[in-house]
C-alpha cells in the first residue's frame, strides 16, 4: 500500500519541544516523580516513554519508573487487523499496585488502544491512578469510546481518511509527525 | 437379420496384422467382413460412423470387483457393466470376493444370470465370472472348480485373500490346470506385508503410515512361477506393481513357465508420493509404489512382460473412503479412466503404439483366459468392439460416472483419449443409458 | 480499531528492526497439521510468539481476553492427560470456551466414529479443533471435512507438531539457537510421532540430528524423511558423542509382543538412557523426554532427575506453544462470518 505524504506537521525539533513540555505538565499534576510509573504501549509509545522519563529525570534529577504494554491480546479486532496477529513483548517488571501510571502513546485517535491498555494494565493490580500522555490528538470527534488524554503534545484535526504517521529514530530512521492518505480511498 | 457397418474408422486387430483404414460389417452379433472403405454399403445395414476413432476387438477387463452378491450398495453387476461399457470395455471378469463368495455353481449361476439380465435391460458389457480357489477363500479346502467351469467362470482365484499356504497352492494349481483354468493370484505374503497400507519406503516412513515391503509381492510372486513350474498349470498374477516381480516375471517367462500378468493404469501413473496428502482414493493393495516401479512397469509394458491392462476396479462408498487412512478400505474404481489413462500416460508418451495397446486390453486377454471369439475382429466373432478417440481430450468428472461408486483419484484429471461408444454382441451402448 | 503505528508500511516508511518489535513476519495458516509443511521463518515465528506468551504465566492475573467467543474443542481419541490439559489451560487463558470431548474408539471402528464426531462438531461451528487420535492423517482428515481451524495433537506415528514445537522452545531457552547444534534422538523412532516432528524442526532449524534405536526400530531409509542435517548412528553410543542435546523417547511394552524387542530389560541394557552413556555427552546436554517416563527402562532416573533434565521446562513451555498456536491460527479466521467469507479470506491471506 502506499501513501501520499500531504503534510509534514512536526519536525525532530517541534517533537523534542513538545516532550519537553509534556515532561513538565506531568512532574506538576504528579507532584514529582515519587510513585509515578509511565507505561508506554507497543509499540511508539516505547521510545516516547522513554524519552518523557529521561526529561523527567533531567528535571526533577530522579528517573520515574517505566514499563512497556503490549496490547495485543487485549485488542477488541483480532480477525480484522489482518491475517496476522503481531505480538509484541510487555515488561512491566515494577508492580502497578499504589502507582501513579502515564500511559504513553503516539497518536490518539478512536479510543480504542487505550480501552485495551486499560484492560491490560488492571490485570497486572491496582494503580492509584492512570493518566495518559499522547504526542499527538486527532480531535475528540473521531473518538469512539468516552476517553480522554491528559497530556496532549499538538492537537491535530484531521478527515478520517487521513492518516498520522509519527515517526521516530527508533523504527523509521527520522523524525517527523506526517499527515498521509492512501491515493485509492474515494474519500479523500 | 440387423446389419451395422462401422465405416470411416481405423482398425486396429493384431490377429490379423491389421493396421489400416476399413469399414466393419457386422450382422447379428458377429463379425461377417472388413471392407476396404470405399466398398459399397450392403444397402440394407445401419451405419455407424467412426471417422477419426480407433475401431478395436473389443476391450477385456480381466479383473473388476462388482459386489454383487453383498454390497449392492457399491455396485451391481449391472450398474459395472454398464460401467465398463461407458468407458470402453465390452467384457468384464468378475473378482469371486463377493458375500456370498463365488466358489460354487450357485453363486456362478447367479452372476451369469443377472449379467444376462443386464443385458435384456439395455447394452453394457458381458461379464465372465472368476470361481474362488478354495472355499469361502479361505486357504484351506479347494472350490469346486470343475463344476464352476461347466457353469462358467473362466478362472479361478483367491483375489482378496490370497493363498498363504505354499501346498494349497501347488494342489490348486495342480487341479486347476486339469480343467485347463488359469489361476490368478493377487501375491501378497501377509506376514510381510500385515497391516500395511502403502508402499513401505520414504513415505511411508515420512508419513507415520504402516507400509507393505515390495518383498510381500515378490516373495509371493517368486513362489507362484516356482509352483507354475512345477505343475505346468497357467499363473496368471494380478495388478502387478513392483520392479522385483516384473523382473520374476520376466525371468520366469524367459524359461518357459507359463505365466502371464497384468498391470492396472494407477500403477502405471502415480507412485506413493501421491499419499502424502492422506487422501484415501490413494489407498489400494498392491499400493503405490515408486518411481522406479512405474519405470520397471513402463519398460515391461514395452517388451511383452506385462500382457494385460487391468483396472483392479474396487468400488466403495463415499463414506468408507471418507476416513482416517488406517481406517478406509483399499480398493479405486478404474473402469471410466483406464482407457483415457492408457492413451494419456501410454500412447501419447511414447510408450507404446496403439498397436500393443489393443493387445494390452483386447487380445492378450482374450488369449490368456481362452475368450473364444474375442480379442479380435476376424470374421466370426462375437462384434464386440471398442471404438475410442485417441485424440479428444476431456477431463474426468466423477460425478458422471455410471459406477455406483466414487473413489477414484483421477477425478479433475484431464486426459488425451477417451472412448466414444462400445459395440457388444453387435449392438451399440448409448452413453445416455440410464440405470 | 485500527491505530497509525499498527498500519501496514507505506513507501517510504522504513521499518527497522529493533529490539521493541520481536515479531515481524507473518503467519497465515489455517491448519497447524504438522511441522513438515512448516518454513523455517513460520517455526520461528511460532517460538517467538510462544516465548511472549511464557510470562504470561508470571503475572498475577493469568488470563487474558484474545480470544473471548471463540470455541475451542479438544477431540482426543487417545487418552492423554498432559496434551489435552495443556490445550484446554493454554485456551482457557486466551478466553476461550473450552471443549473437551475424549471419543472412545472401542465400541465402533475409529473411523465412523472420527467422521460422524466431525459432522456433529461441525454443527456447533467451532473456531479451533484440536484433535488427538491414533490413525496418521486423521487431522488431515478432519481438516477435509470441517471449517474450524485443526490443530494436530498427535496423530498416529505422523506428527505432533506442538510437542516438536515446545521442545525446540526449550533447547532455544538453554542453547540460544538450534544452529549447528547436535542433537541425538534416541528410542522407538519408528512409531513415534514426537521423532518425526522433532527431526523436521530440528533439521530445518539447522540443528544436526542423530537417531539410535534398535533396528527393528529405526530403517535405514528413515535418514531421507528429511531434505538435510539427518543420519542414522550406528549406535547409541555414536549418536551420544558430544551431543548438545538428547530426545529419550518413551518406549512401550507393546514393542516386546510385536516382536520388536525381546525384553524390555534387553533395552534398558542396550539402549537406555544413563549417567554413563550421558558423559559421553558435550559436559552442557540437556536431555528431554515428552514423558510419561518409564524410569529404569528409556531413562534412569538419575539422569531423569539430574541437572541436565528439562523435563519440567518442558511442561511450562508447552503451555506458551498451545497458547502460541491457538492464539496464531486464530488471527485469520474472520470471528462470525459466514463460511464463504471465511474461505475467500483465508484465500486472500
Amino acid at each position: 500500500m502506499n501513501f501520499i505524504e500531504k503534510a509534514r506537521i512536526m519536525d525532530g525539533a517541534r517533537i523534542n519541544r513538545a516532550l519537553a513540555r509534556l515532561a513538565s505538565e506531568i512532574v506538576e499534576e504528579n507532584h514529582g516523580v515519587k510513585d509515578l510509573y509511565l507505561v508506554g504501549i507497543q509499540r511508539r509509545g516505547v521510545p516516547l516513554a522513554m524519552r518523557l522519563a529521561d526529561r523527567i529525570a533531567d528535571l526533577e534529577g530522579s528517573r520515574p519508573l517505566t514499563g512497556i504494554l503490549d496490547i495485543t491480546l487485549y485488542r477488541d479486532d483480532l480477525t480484522t487487523v489482518g491475517a496476522s496477529p503481531v505480538l509484541n513483548r510487555t515488561e512491566l517488571t515494577h508492580p502497578v499496585e499504589n502507582r501513579s501510571i502515564v500511559l504513553v502513546d503516539d497518536v490518539l485517535y478512536t479510543g480504542r488502544t487505550i480501552r485495551a491498555a486499560l484492560d491490560a494494565l488492571l490485570d497486572f493490580g491496582r494503580p492509584r491512578r492512570v493518566q495518559l500522555a499522547v504526542l499527538i490528538d486527532r480531535g475528540r470527534e473521531h473518538r469512539e469510546l468516552p476517553i480522554q488524554a491528559d497530556y496532549v503534545g499538538k492537537i491535530v484535526p484531521t478527515k478520517k481518511s487521513e492518516i498520522i504517521k509519527v515517526l521516530l529514530n527508533e523504527f523509521d530512521g527520522e523524525e517527523g509527525v506526517a499527515i498521509v492518505e492512501r491515493p485509492d480511498d474515494p474519500a479523500a | 437379420m440387423t446389419k451395422l457397418l462401422i465405416t470411416g474408422g481405423y482398425v486396429i486387430d493384431s490377429t490379423q496384422g491389421i493396421n489400416a483404414g476399413k469399414n466393419v460389417l457386422i450382422e447379428d452379433g458377429r463379425i461377417t467382413a472388413l471392407l476396404a472403405p470405399n466398398d459399397a454399403a450392403p444397402d440394407d445395414a445401419n451405419i455407424y460412423d467412426a471417422t477419426g476413432c480407433v475401431v478395436a476387438p473389443g476391450f477385456i477387463d480381466m479383473h473388476v470387483h462388482l459386489r454383487e452378491p453383498g454390497q449392492e450398495y457399491k455396485e451391481t453387476i449391472e450398474s459395472g457393466a454398464i460401467a465398463a461399457a461407458a468407458g470402453g470395455w465390452t467384457s468384464i471378469c468378475a473378482m469371486p470376493n463377493t458375500d456370498p463368495v463365488n466358489d460354487n455353481v450357485a453363486v456362478t449361476r447367479f452372476i451369469i444370470e443377472q449379467a444376462a439380465r443386464a443385458r435384456l435391460n439395455g447394452v453394457c458389457a458381458n461379464v465372465f465370472p472368476i470361481g474362488a480357489i478354495t472355499k469361502g477363500s479361505k486357504g484351506t479346502e479347494l472350490a469346486e472348480m470343475g463344476e464352476m467351469r461347466d457353469a462358467g467362470i473362466i478362472a479361478v482365484s483367491d483375489d482378496g485373500h490370497p493363498v498363504p499356504n505354499a501346498g494349497m497352492m501347488r494342489r490348486a494349481m495342480e487341479y486347476a490346470h486339469g480343467f485347463d483354468l488359469p489361476v490368478v493370484d493377487h501375491c501378497e505374503n501377509r506376514s510381510l506385508s500385515g497391516g500395511g497400507v502403502m508402499h513401505e519406503g520414504e513415505w511411508s516412513l515420512r508419513l507415520g503410515l504402516r507400509g507393505q515391503p515390495s518383498l510381500s509381492e515378490e516373495a509371493d510372486a517368486e513362489r507362484d512361477c516356482h509352483l507354475a513350474e512345477l505343475t505346468g498349470a497357467h499363473v496368471h498374477l494380478c495388478h502387478v506393481s513392483t520392479r522385483g516381480t516384473i523382473d520374476i516375471v520376466r525371468r520366469a517367462k524367459a524359461r518357459g513357465v507359463r505365466v502371464t500378468c497384468e498391470v492396472t493404469p494407477h500403477h502405471f501413473t502415480l507412485t506413493d508420493a501421491a499419499v502424502e496428502g492422506y487422501d484415501t482414493n490413494m489407498k489400494m493393495n498392491p499400493p503405490l509404489r515408486t518411481e522406479d516401479d512405474v519405470e520397471a512397469i513402463l519398460e515391461a509394458l514395452r517388451d511383452n512382460t506385462i500382457d494385460a491392462i487391468a483396472t483392479d476396479h474396487a468400488p466403495h462408498h463415499a463414506d468408507e473412503k471418507a476416513l482416517e487412512f488406517d481406517g478406509a478400505p483399499f480398493g479405486i474404481i478404474g473402469l471410466e479412466t483406464a482407457l483415457g489413462l492408457a492413451c494419456d500416460r501410454l500412447v501419447h508418451q511414447g510408450v507404446i503404439d496403439l498397436n500393443r495397446l489393443v493387445e494390452l486390453c483386447s487380445v492378450n486377454p482374450a488369449r490368456i483366459f481362452n475368450l473364444e471369439g474375442r480379442g479380435t475382429l476376424r470374421p466370426g466373432a462375437h462384434a464386440d468392439l471398442t471404438i475410442f478417440d485417441p485424440e479428444q481430450t476431456w477431463t474426468v468428472n466423477a460425478e458422471t460416472f455410471k459406477s455406483k461408486s466414487r473413489n477414484t483419484p483421477f477425478h479433475n484429471r484431464t486426459l488425451r483419449g477417451k472412448p466414444v461408444t462400445t459395440i457388444v454382441g453387435g449392438r451399440q451402448f448409448a452413453q445416455e443409458f440410464e440405470l | 480499531m485500527i491505530s497509525e503505528s499498527d498500519l501496514p508500511n507505506g513507501r517510504f516508511f522504513n521499518v527497522h528492526t529493533t529490539r521493541f518489535s520481536n515479531i515481524t513476519m507473518t503467519f497465515s495458516r489455517q491448519h497447524l497439521l504438522g511441522i513438515r509443511e512448516l518454513e523455517p521463518a513460520e517455526i520461528t515465528h511460532i517460538l517467538d510468539a510462544a516465548e511472549n506468551f511464557r510470562h504470561l504465566a508470571d503475572r498475577p492475573i493469568k488470563k487474558v481476553p484474545t480470544l473471548r467467543g471463540r470455541t475451542v474443542i479438544n477431540l482426543f481419541f487417545e487418552p492423554s492427560t498432559r496434551t489435552r490439559t495443556s490445550f484446554e489451560i493454554a485456551a482457557k487463558r486466551l478466553s476461550a470456551d473450552t471443549i473437551n470431548i475424549s471419543a472412545s474408539s472401542s465400541s465402533v471402528t475409529k473411523g465412523e466414529t472420527l467422521l460422524d464426531t466431525a459432522r456433529n462438531l461441525q454443527a456447533m461451528s467451532p473456531d479451533l479443533i484440536v484433535i488427538r487420535h491414533s490413525s496418521a492423517g486423521a487431522a488431515h482428515a478432519l481438516a477435509r471435512v470441517c471449517q474450524a481451524g485443526i490443530i494436530n495433537a498427535g496423530d498416529g506415528a505422523h506428527e505432533h507438531p506442538t510437542q516438536a514445537l515446545l521442545d525446540a522452545l526449550t533447547i532455544r531457552q538453554h542453547k540460544g539457537t538450534l544452529e549447528n547444534l547436535r542433537v541425538a534422538i534416541i528410542g522407538d523412532i519408528l512409531h513415534s510421532r514426537v521423532a518425526r516432528s522433532n527431526i523436521h524442526l530440528l533439521t530445518k532449524l539447522g540443528a544436526h540430528v542423530r537417531l539410535a534405536a534398535p533396528r527393528t526400530l529405526l530403517p535405514p531409509q528413515f535418514a531421507a524423511i528429511a531434505e538435510r542435517n539427518l543420519e542414522i548412528a550406528p549406535n547409541i553410543e555414536d549418536a551420544l558423542t558430544d551431543a548438545d542435546v538428547v530426545i529419550v523417547l518413551r518406549i512401550q511394552s507393546e514393542r516386546q509382543t510385536d516382536a520388536f524387542l525381546p525384553s524390555m530389560r534387553e533395552y534398558a541394557v542396550h539402549f537406555g538412557l544413563n549417567k554413563k552413556r550421558l558423559a559421553r555427552a558435550a559436559r552442557d546436554v540437556i536431555v528431554l523426554h515428552p514423558g510419561p517416563m518409564n524410569r529404569g527402562i528409556e531413562i534412569s532416573s538419575d539422569v531423569a532427575d539430574g541437572t541436565h533434565s528439562l523435563i519440567l521446562d518442558q511442561v511450562a513451555n508447552g503451555l506458551a506453544v498451545r497458547m502460541a498456536t491457538l492464539y496464531l491460527l486464530s488471527g485469520g479466521t474472520p470471528h462470525g462470518a459466514a463460511n464463504i467469507g471465511d474461505a475467500l479470506l483465508r484465500d486472500s491471506t
